[in-house]
């Protein structure tokens, strides 16, 4: 299953009318347990929460004589289930809420580490330079030929290669170390104004790689360390060499048997290079 | 209070970028605090799920303060999934630059500093070169 299809179970610590409090320590206790499995905690207390949505939610509280009432959604769309907690520490609580999981086959988190591009969308001109760069399709077209993320989940982590070949620095990876790649401001010293557009197929050539070395070289001082075009090409050959040695990560068998042929990688250009070209013509058209 | 902003924690869980010992501070403070309050294990999961709960944490009338990371990687982890935020009345307290005390004051001070970048406010015109 795609991980965007997969429900999220929320989990509600409730210590109103018919619960006891608990005591801060404990609620922080709680609160840090669920969160390091990976599920949505909302606190009740003073103040608003977020209003509800259709997604399943499980209620915990030390309730009254230690019995969870029963009770259902007035309008039959949120699946609802009250549990009691008292007594039970944050292990404890955290077993009983995967056990609840695992009951409405809600998403078990914490299996891929979310690692994918976010595009500010303030900042793209939609130049599709990041779909032709991409070898692993992560980016696509929408219907009005806007680029987006369409496989997040295809993205190799910890490579922010694609970010770096953005002339607009509008790519982000928010888990990232530094900016602007993280998201922090972009200041016009960073920006590269220069807008490089890199030429898929020729970027394979030994000429262009001498290339952007030389152009590397010549503009040194003017292109941030963490944006150049070297250290993005080395970030994609270390990405395939790393694919190339884990068989048994989610990439087409036909492109493991292609890495790191040239010529493979080649005809994967060229194919991202055209979708680039038909949503640029697209829009011009 | 009508006016008392919602509060969104982000626990950033599945990498180091933010320092535990602010995010943990932050996370006790609201716990003490006796505030309500929306924790998440992490919002860019949540982003890479299209997790409807993105456009329910996103909606309402009320200010919000999300204590995360960068205002402009948040804006569009919620954008991305057709889930903006009111540029008007959102302030990002960015955990990863400030200190335990100053993050923690921030979110729990009811004043709401709208910090998201203005919508459209850096898009480029300029044309392209191509190498």
């Amino acid at each position: 299953m795609a991980i965007a299809d997969e429900t999220t179970l929320r989990i509600v610590l409730y210590e109103g009318e018919g619960a006891a409090s608990l005591n801060s320590a404990d609620r922080g206790a709680t609160v840090t347990a669920l969160l390091e499995q990976g599920y949505a905690v909302t606190c009740a207390g003073a103040g608003a929460v977020a209003p509800a949505d259709d997604s399943a939610l499980l209620v915990l509280g030390r309730f009254e004589n230690g019995q969870a009432p029963e009770a259902e959604d007035a309008n039959g769309i949120v699946k609802v289930a009250f549990r009691d907690i008292t007594g039970l520490d944050a292990e404890g609580i955290t077993a009983l809420v995967e056990t609840e999981r695992a009951s409405t086959q809600s998403a078990k988190h914490g299996e891929w580490k979310p690692w994918f591009p976010v595009i500010d969308f303030d900042r793209c001109t939609n130049c599709m330079q990041c779909l032709s760069f991409c070898l692993f399709d992560v980016y696509g077209t929408d219907e009005d030929q806007q680029i987006q993320v369409q496989n997040n989940d295809n993205c190799k982590t910890n490579c922010p290669a694609c970010s770096r070949v953005c002339p607009e620095a509008a790519i982000m990876f928010p888990k990232y170390k530094s900016g602007p790649i993280n998201g922090d401001v972009v200041s016009d010293g960073e920006l590269n104004r220069e807008k490089m557009k890199i030429d898929i197929s020729a970027l394979l050539g030994g000429d262009v790689y001498q290339m952007l070395r030389d152009r590397s070289q010549r503009s040194r001082s003017r292109f941030s360390k963490e944006r150049s075009s070297d250290k993005a090409l080395g970030e994609r050959t270390k990405c395939l060499t790393k694919l190339a040695a884990e068989a048994d990560i989610d990439i087409p068998l036909e492109v493991l048997q292609s890495l790191p042929s040239a010529d493979e990688i080649a005809k994967k250009a060229e194919v991202a290079k055209a979708k680039a070209k038909a949503a640029l013509d697209s829009q011009s058209s | 209070m009508a006016d008392q902003p919602r509060i969104l924690f982000c626990h950033c869980k599945y990498a180091r970028v933010v320092p535990d010992e602010v995010k943990q501070g932050v996370l006790d403070g609201l716990c003490q605090s006796g505030r309500a309050f929306e924790a998440v294990a992490d919002l860019c999961e949540m982003s890479a799920r299209r997790d409807p709960a993105l456009k329910r944490l996103a909606a309402g009338e009320e200010p919000v303060k999300i204590a995360a990371c960068y205002p402009r990687a948040v804006k569009w982890l919620f954008g991305s999934c057709q889930a903006g935020l009111p540029t008007d009345r959102t302030e990002v307290v960015n955990m990863r630059e400030l200190s335990v005390d100053d993050a923690t004051a921030a979110v729990l001070n009811d004043t709401v500093d709208p910090n998201l970048p203005a919508d459209g406010s850096v898009a480029a015109t300029e044309g392209e070169k191509k190498i």
